[in-house]
C-alpha cells in the first residue's frame, strides 16, 4: 500500500525556487500501476518519492505504513528502483558482481549470495554472461542486468522510471513481459503507452499536477487529448 | 579498450590462487625490478611472467597473443623511455629498464585477467582496515575503486558520443567543443549514478 498525502515538492529557495509537484494525494493498492505524462510534468519526481530518493517539502509519503522521511532505510529495502539508463545503474565492472552488490550488508553468507546471484541471472537469460564486463552487454541486456540486480534483493514494490525508453521494440516488449510476470507490486513510468494495456490503473501527470486517474483506456485517451 | 584489462574466467592454478598472494607477488616483483641490473636477470624475469601467462592460458600462442594485447596500448611510452635511456645511458641500460617495465606491466595485467575485480578490491579493503581509526570507512574506499574501474568504459563511451555529435555539427578540430560537453555529460552521469547508489541502499 502506497499512501501519498498532500505532497508538494519544490527545489531551491526564494526567487529561484521551482515547484515540480503540486498538492498530490493518492492511495495505491493495485498491483500494476502506470504513470504517464509529458516531459517535465512531475512524474519522475513522483516515483522518486516512493523510495525516499526525494523527500517531499510538504506532505507525507508512506509505503506499507513506513514514512519515507523517517524510515528511509526500511523503505528502500522494500522498494526496488529501476532507472532509464542502465549504464548509470550498473555500478560494478562485471555482470555477476553487480547483481551481488545489492546483497551486501544483508547478513547473507558468501555461498547464499552466489546461489541467489546465479538464480537471478538464469531467470533473466544472463547466466552465460556472469563473468563478462558489463559494458560489453547490449542495451537490452544491460537493462535486464539492472532489473536482475534490483529483483535479487526481493523488494515488495518495484518502481521503474522509463525502463524501456532507450530500448528497441523487441527489448522493450521483453522487459515489459518480464515485469508482467513478477509477483511484486509495480509502478511503471513510461512513454510506451501500449505497455500499459493490462494495467489496473494509470495516473496522468501534467504541469506538476496529478490530472487524471483511471483505467488504462481512459487515462491514455485523456493523455492523448491533452497532448493534441 | 575491450582487449585490455578485465577478468577472464578460467580454472588454472593462476586463477585459483587467492587475490592477496597475487597482489603481494606483484608488489615484490615491483621492488625486485629496481634491483635488476644485468640483461640476463631481466630476461629471466620476463620468462617467469610469460610462463605465468602460459599456465593461465590455454596454449602458448594464445598466451603470447594475450600478453601482446596487454602491452600494445603502452608501446609508445615504452619506446620513449627506451630511446631516452639509450641516449643518456647506453642501450644496455635501455633494455634493462624497458624490460623491467614490460615485465611489471605484464604481471599486473596477468593479475587483473585472472582475478575477479571484487576479490582484488576486497584485499585492498582488508589491507587498509586501520584507516578506520582516522575516520575513513574502508568499504567506501573499496566502492570508490570499483566505481573508478566501472567509470573507464562509461567515460570512453561518453567521449565517443561527444565526438560523434561534434562531427555531425562539423566542429571536428575544436578541443573545447570536445572537452566541455564531455565534462558536462560525465557530471550528469555521476549524478544519475549517485541516485542509483542511493536507491540501492549504499547510504543506509
Amino acid at each position: 500500500m502506497i499512501e501519498i498525502e498532500n505532497v508538494t515538492h519544490t527545489y531551491g529557495h526564494g526567487e529561484q525556487s521551482r515547484t515540480v509537484l503540486r498538492d498530490v494525494s493518492v492511495r495505491i493498492s493495485e498491483d500494476r500501476v502506470g504513470v504517464i505524462g509529458a516531459n517535465g510534468s512531475g512524474k519522475s519526481t513522483f516515483v522518486r518519492l516512493l523510495n525516499g530518493l526525494i523527500l517531499p517539502t510538504q506532505g507525507r509519503v508512506r509505503v506499507d505504513g513506513l514514512d519515507t522521511a523517517r524510515e528511509g532505510r526500511k523503505v528502500r529495502q522494500r522498494v526496488g528502483f529501476c532507472f532509464t539508463d542502465p549504464d548509470a545503474q550498473i555500478v560494478m565492472p562485471t555482470v555477476a558482481e553487480d547483481v551481488a552488490f545489492g546483497l551486501r550488508r544483508r547478513g547473507l553468507s558468501a555461498t547464499e549470495i552466489q546461489q541467489r546471484v546465479r538464480q537471478a541471472l538464469q531467470q533473466h537469460g544472463l547466466a552465460d554472461h556472469a563473468d563478462h564486463p558489463a559494458h560489453l552487454l547490449s542495451g537490452g541486456q544491460k537493462q535486464l542486468l539492472a532489473l536482475s540486480a534490483v529483483l535479487v534483493t526481493e523488494p515488495s514494490l518495484l518502481v521503474m522510471d522509463e525502463p524501456t525508453t532507450l530500448l528497441d521494440l523487441r527489448n522493450a516488449r521483453d522487459v515489459a513481459e518480464r515485469v508482467a510476470g513478477l509477483p511484486q507490486q509495480v509502478v511503471l513510468v513510461t512513454h510506451h503507452l501500449d505497455l500499459l494495456a493490462d494495467y489496473d490503473r494509470v495516473l496522468v501527470f501534467d504541469d506538476t499536477r496529478l490530472v487524471f486517474d483511471g483505467t488504462p483506456a481512459d487515462s491514455v485517451a485523456f493523455y492523448r487529448k491533452l497532448m493534441s | 579498450m575491450t582487449e585490455m584489462g578485465l577478468y577472464r574466467p578460467g580454472r588454472s592454478v593462476v586463477h585459483r590462487l587467492p587475490a592477496g598472494p597475487k597482489l603481494a607477488a606483484l608488489v615484490l616483483f615491483g621492488i625486485g625490478t629496481v634491483l635488476l641490473d644485468h640483461l640476463w636477470q631481466v630476461g629471466i624475469a620476463l620468462l617467469v611472467v610469460l610462463f605465468g601467462y602460459r599456465v593461465a592460458g590455454t596454449s602458448l600462442p594464445a598466451a603470447l597473443h594475450t600478453a601482446w594485447f596487454q602491452v600494445r596500448p603502452l608501446w609508445w611510452m615504452l619506446a620513449a623511455i627506451g630511446v631516452f635511456h639509450a641516449v643518456t645511458a647506453g642501450w644496455q641500460a635501455a633494455v634493462t629498464v624497458v624490460g623491467s617495465l614490460l615485465g611489471l606491466i605484464l604481471l599486473a595485467a596477468l593479475v587483473t585477467l585472472t582475478t575477479r575485480t571484487i576479490e582484488l578490491v576486497d584485499v585492498v579493503v582488508r589491507v587498509i582496515r586501520p584507516v578506520r581509526r582516522i575516520g575513513i570507512d574502508p568499504e567506501r574506499v573499496g566502492l570508490l575503486l570499483t566505481l573508478g574501474i566501472r567509470a573507464v568504459p562509461v567515460v570512453a563511451n561518453l567521449a565517443g558520443q561527444v565526438r560523434d555529435a561534434q562531427r555531425a555539427r562539423g566542429l571536428a578540430t575544436s578541443v573545447r567543443a570536445f572537452a566541455v560537453p564531455l565534462v558536462v555529460r560525465a557530471l550528469r552521469h555521476a549524478d544519475r549514478m549517485g541516485e542509483a547508489l542511493a536507491a540501492r541502499g549504499v547510504d543506509d
